[in-house]
C-alpha cells in the first residue's frame, strides 16, 4: 500500500497551485468542526470523501464563504478568499453545486439561468451552452426548479454554477439521491470540466461516483485530511471502503 | 430510455419520502377536513346572509337592493386596491430581507404630507382647494416626487440603519419601530395636527350612475392606478433578471450571494421600491379619505393585516389579502343589522381568525 501520509502546510503549497488551502479551521459557536485543514489542487479534479458528520460539507461552507472561516488561508489564483464574503469569492471564480441542490422554487429553469446570463456573453458558458451541455434541461425551460426529477435538478444546480464562468467548482455530494445513468451523465460532465481548464472539487460519499470522477483521493476524518489516496487504491481495498466511507464489501 | 425513466423515478421518491412523512397522522387529516368543512359552511352562510336575509341591515337584501350590493362590492374593490399598494411594498421588503419595516406607515403618512404640500404650492392656494382648481399634472406630479422622495429616505434608513443588522430580525423591527415614533413626532411638528388631504384631479372627481346609485369616478381611478402598479410589479419580478434575482432571494438569500450577485444593491433597490409603494399609496390614501396624525400607524396596521391574511413575502398573498380584507371591511358595516353596524370592525378579527386556523402562514405563505 502506498498511501502516503498528509502533506504539511508547507509543502501543499505548490507553486502554480489554482487553490491552497492552509490550516484552515472552521465551526459553528464553540464546535470547531474543520481542523487545520490543508491541501491544494491544480486544474484536476480532486475528491474529499469521508464519512457523515466528518466535515466534508462544513469544507464547502467555509471554501465558498458562507461560513466565515476561524482561522487558516484560502488562496484561489493568487487572491486571499478567506475573509471575503461569498459573492466575491463566486465573482473570483469559485462556483459552488451546493448539497441538496438547493434550486430556487419560485423560478423556472430557464429563468435560473437568465439570471444569471448578464456579463456570460462571449465566455465559454451561456445559459444556451448549458443547454447543449444538457439536452434534458432544454425540453423543460418552462418547468419550476421544484418539478424537475432528481437528475435534472442535479444538471440545473451544475448549470448555473457554469455560469459563473469560474476557475473552479465545488460540488457537495452531487450523485446523492440519483439514479445510476443520471450519475453517469455527471461523471461525464465533470470530465469535460477538466477537460476544458476548469478544476473541479467534488465531496462525495458514493464510491463509484468518487472513484470515477477523480484520481485524487482526499481522505477526511475527523474535521481533517487523515490521508490522501487514490481513486485505483480506493478500488482496490476493501479495507479503506469500510474505514473511510463506511462501505461494507 | 424507458428503464432510465423508471429509475429517475424511484430517486424523486426516494427523495420526497425523505423529506416528508408520506402519511400524515390522522388527526392533521381530520383537522383539515374540518377547517376545510368550517370554511364552506361559513362562506355559504355569508352568502345567504347578504342574498336573502339581511333585510334589517343598512344596505338590505341583495336580491332586493342590487344596487346597494353592487356599491358595497365595488367600494371593497376599490379600497382592496390601495390596501394593495401598500402591502405590497411592505411584504416584498419582508419577503427578501425578512425585514418587518414598522415604519412603513410613517413612509406612507409623510408621502402624503409632501404630496399635499407640493400640490398646495403647485396650485397656488393653501386651503380650500377645489378640484376643478387640480390639473391632472397636478396631482401626479406631488404624487411621483413625494413617492421618490420617501423612497429615497426609505433606502438611507436601509442603508444606514438597517444594513449592518441584516439577519437580526428582531432588532431591526425596533429600529423601524423607533424611526416611525421619531418621524410621527417630526411629522406633528411640521404638518400640525389638524387632517389634511390632497385633492384629486378635477377630471376624476365625477359621478356616474350605476343599478341607481350614484358612484364616484376617483374611486374607481384609484382601483385603476392599483391595477397598473400591480401589473408593473408582475412585469417587473417575473420578466426582468433583477425581479428574478429577487424572488430567488425570497427562496434562498445565501445561495443567491453565492451565485456572485450583490444582495446589498439587490436589498438598496428593494427597499427602494417597498418604501416608493408606501409612499404612492400614501399620495392615494390622502386622496381618497385624508391623513392626519395616527394615519401612519393605522395603515401599518393595514398592511400587516393584508399580509398576515396573505402570507408574508408573497405578492399573489398581498392581492389575496387586499381583496378579502376590503371586502370585510366594506360588508361588514354594510350588512350587519342596523343597531349593530358599530360591532363591524370585529369581523377584521373574524377574518383573521378564520384565515390563521386554516393557514397559519396566511393564505400564500412558507413555513419558515
Amino acid at each position: 500500500m502506498t498511501t502516503t501520509e498528509p502533506t504539511s502546510a508547507t509543502e501543499t503549497s505548490r507553486p502554480g497551485a489554482l487553490l491552497t488551502v492552509t490550516d484552515l479551521c472552521a465551526g459553528y459557536g464553540a464546535a470547531r468542526v474543520l481542523d487545520r485543514v490543508s491541501f491544494s489542487m491544480g486544474v484536476e479534479a480532486v475528491c474529499v470523501i469521508g464519512r457523515n458528520g466528518m466535515g466534508k460539507t462544513t469544507l464547502c461552507a467555509a471554501l465558498t464563504g458562507m461560513l466565515r472561516p476561524t482561522s487558516g488561508q484560502i488562496v484561489l489564483d493568487g487572491r486571499h478568499l478567506e475573509r471575503s464574503q461569498p459573492e466575491r469569492i463566486a465573482r473570483h471564480g469559485m462556483a459552488y453545486v451546493p448539497q441538496g441542490r438547493r434550486l430556487f422554487p419560485s423560478l423556472t429553469v430557464d429563468e435560473h439561468l437568465a439570471m444569471l446570463a448578464k456579463g456570460t456573453r462571449g465566455k465559454r458558458w451561456t445559459p444556451d451552452a448549458v443547454y447543449e451541455l444538457f439536452p434534458r434541461l432544454a425540453q423543460r425551460r418552462r418547468n419550476g426548479g421544484a418539478e424537475l426529477s432528481g437528475g435534472e435538478q442535479q444538471m440545473l444546480a451544475v448549470g448555473r454554477a457554469l455560469l459563473l464562468n469560474g476557475k473552479l467548482v465545488v460540488m457537495d455530494e452531487p450523485s446523492e439521491g440519483l439514479a445510476p445513468t443520471i450519475v453517469d451523465a455527471l461523471i461525464d460532465a465533470t470530465h469535460r470540466l477538466v477537460d476544458e481548464g476548469v478544476a473541479v472539487l467534488v465531496v462525495e460519499q458514493n464510491l463509484r461516483a468518487a472513484t470515477e470522477i477523480a484520481e485524487r483521493q482526499l481522505v477526511m476524518v475527523s474535521g481533517r485530511f487523515e490521508l490522501e489516496t487514490t481513486a485505483a487504491e480506493l478500488r482496490a481495498s476493501p479495507e479503506l471502503q469500510r474505514r473511510y466511507l463506511g462501505v461494507d464489501a | 430510455m424507458q428503464g432510465e425513466s423508471a429509475r429517475t423515478l424511484d430517486a424523486n421518491e426516494a427523495a420526497s419520502a425523505a423529506s416528508t412523512p408520506a402519511v400524515e397522522p390522522w388527526s392533521i387529516r381530520s383537522t383539515r377536513t374540518f377547517t376545510t368543512w368550517l370554511m364552506i359552511v361559513v362562506g355559504v352562510a355569508v352568502a345567504l346572509w347578504v342574498l336573502v336575509f339581511a333585510r334589517g341591515t343598512s344596505a338590505g337584501a341583495a336580491i332586493d337592493e342590487p344596487g346597494a350590493f353592487l356599491v358595497t362590492l365595488l367600494d371593497g374593490l376599490t379600497f382592496a386596491g390601495l390596501l394593495f399598494v401598500v402591502a405590497s411594498g411592505f411584504t416584498l421588503v419582508f419577503g427578501l430581507m425578512r425585514t418587518v419595516n414598522m415604519a412603513h406607515g410613517s413612509l406612507f403618512l409623510l408621502s402624503a404630507y409632501v404630496a399635499i404640500e407640493l400640490q398646495q404650492s403647485m396650485v397656488g392656494k393653501d386651503r380650500n382647494i377645489e378640484a376643478s382648481d387640480v390639473g391632472i399634472l397636478q396631482w401626479i406630479i406631488p404624487l411621483l416626487v413625494a413617492s421618490f422622495a420617501v423612497a429615497v429616505l426609505g433606502v438611507v434608513m436601509q442603508q444606514l440603519l438597517l444594513r449592518w443588522n441584516q439577519g437580526q430580525d428582531l432588532r431591526q423591527a425596533l429600529i423601524t419601530l423607533a424611526v416611525s415614533v421619531i418621524l410621527a413626532d417630526q411629522m406633528l411638528a411640521h404638518f400640525g395636527g389638524l387632517a389634511q388631504r390632497m385633492v384629486w384631479p378635477g377630471a376624476v372627481v365625477k359621478f356616474f350612475e350605476i343599478a341607481g346609485e350614484r358612484y364616484a369616478l376617483s374611486r374607481l381611478f384609484m382601483l385603476g392606478l392599483a391595477l397598473v402598479v400591480a401589473v408593473l410589479l408582475w412585469l417587473w419580478l417575473n420578466h426582468t433578471r433583477m425581479g428574478m434575482v429577487i424572488r430567488a432571494g425570497v427562496d434562498d438569500q445565501e445561495m443567491v450571494r453565492a451565485l456572485g450577485i450583490n444582495i446589498t444593491v439587490v436589498f438598496g433597490i428593494t427597499f427602494f421600491v417597498g418604501a416608493f409603494l408606501a409612499g404612492f399609496g400614501g399620495v392615494m390614501g390622502a386622496s381618497f379619505a385624508g391623513v392626519a396624525p395616527g394615519t401612519d400607524g393605522q395603515w401599518l396596521l393595514n398592511s400587516l393585516i393584508v399580509v398576515i391574511v396573505g402570507g408574508l413575502g408573497s405578492i399573489r398573498g398581498a392581492i389575496a389579502g387586499s381583496l378579502l380584507y376590503g371586502m370585510v371591511i366594506s360588508f361588514a358595516p354594510a350588512y350587519l343589522p342596523s343597531q349593530y353596524t358599530y360591532y363591524a370592525i370585529i369581523f377584521t378579527f373574524v377574518l383573521l381568525a378564520l384565515v390563521l386556523a386554516v393557514r397559519p402562514y396566511g393564505l400564500f405563505g412558507k413555513p419558515e
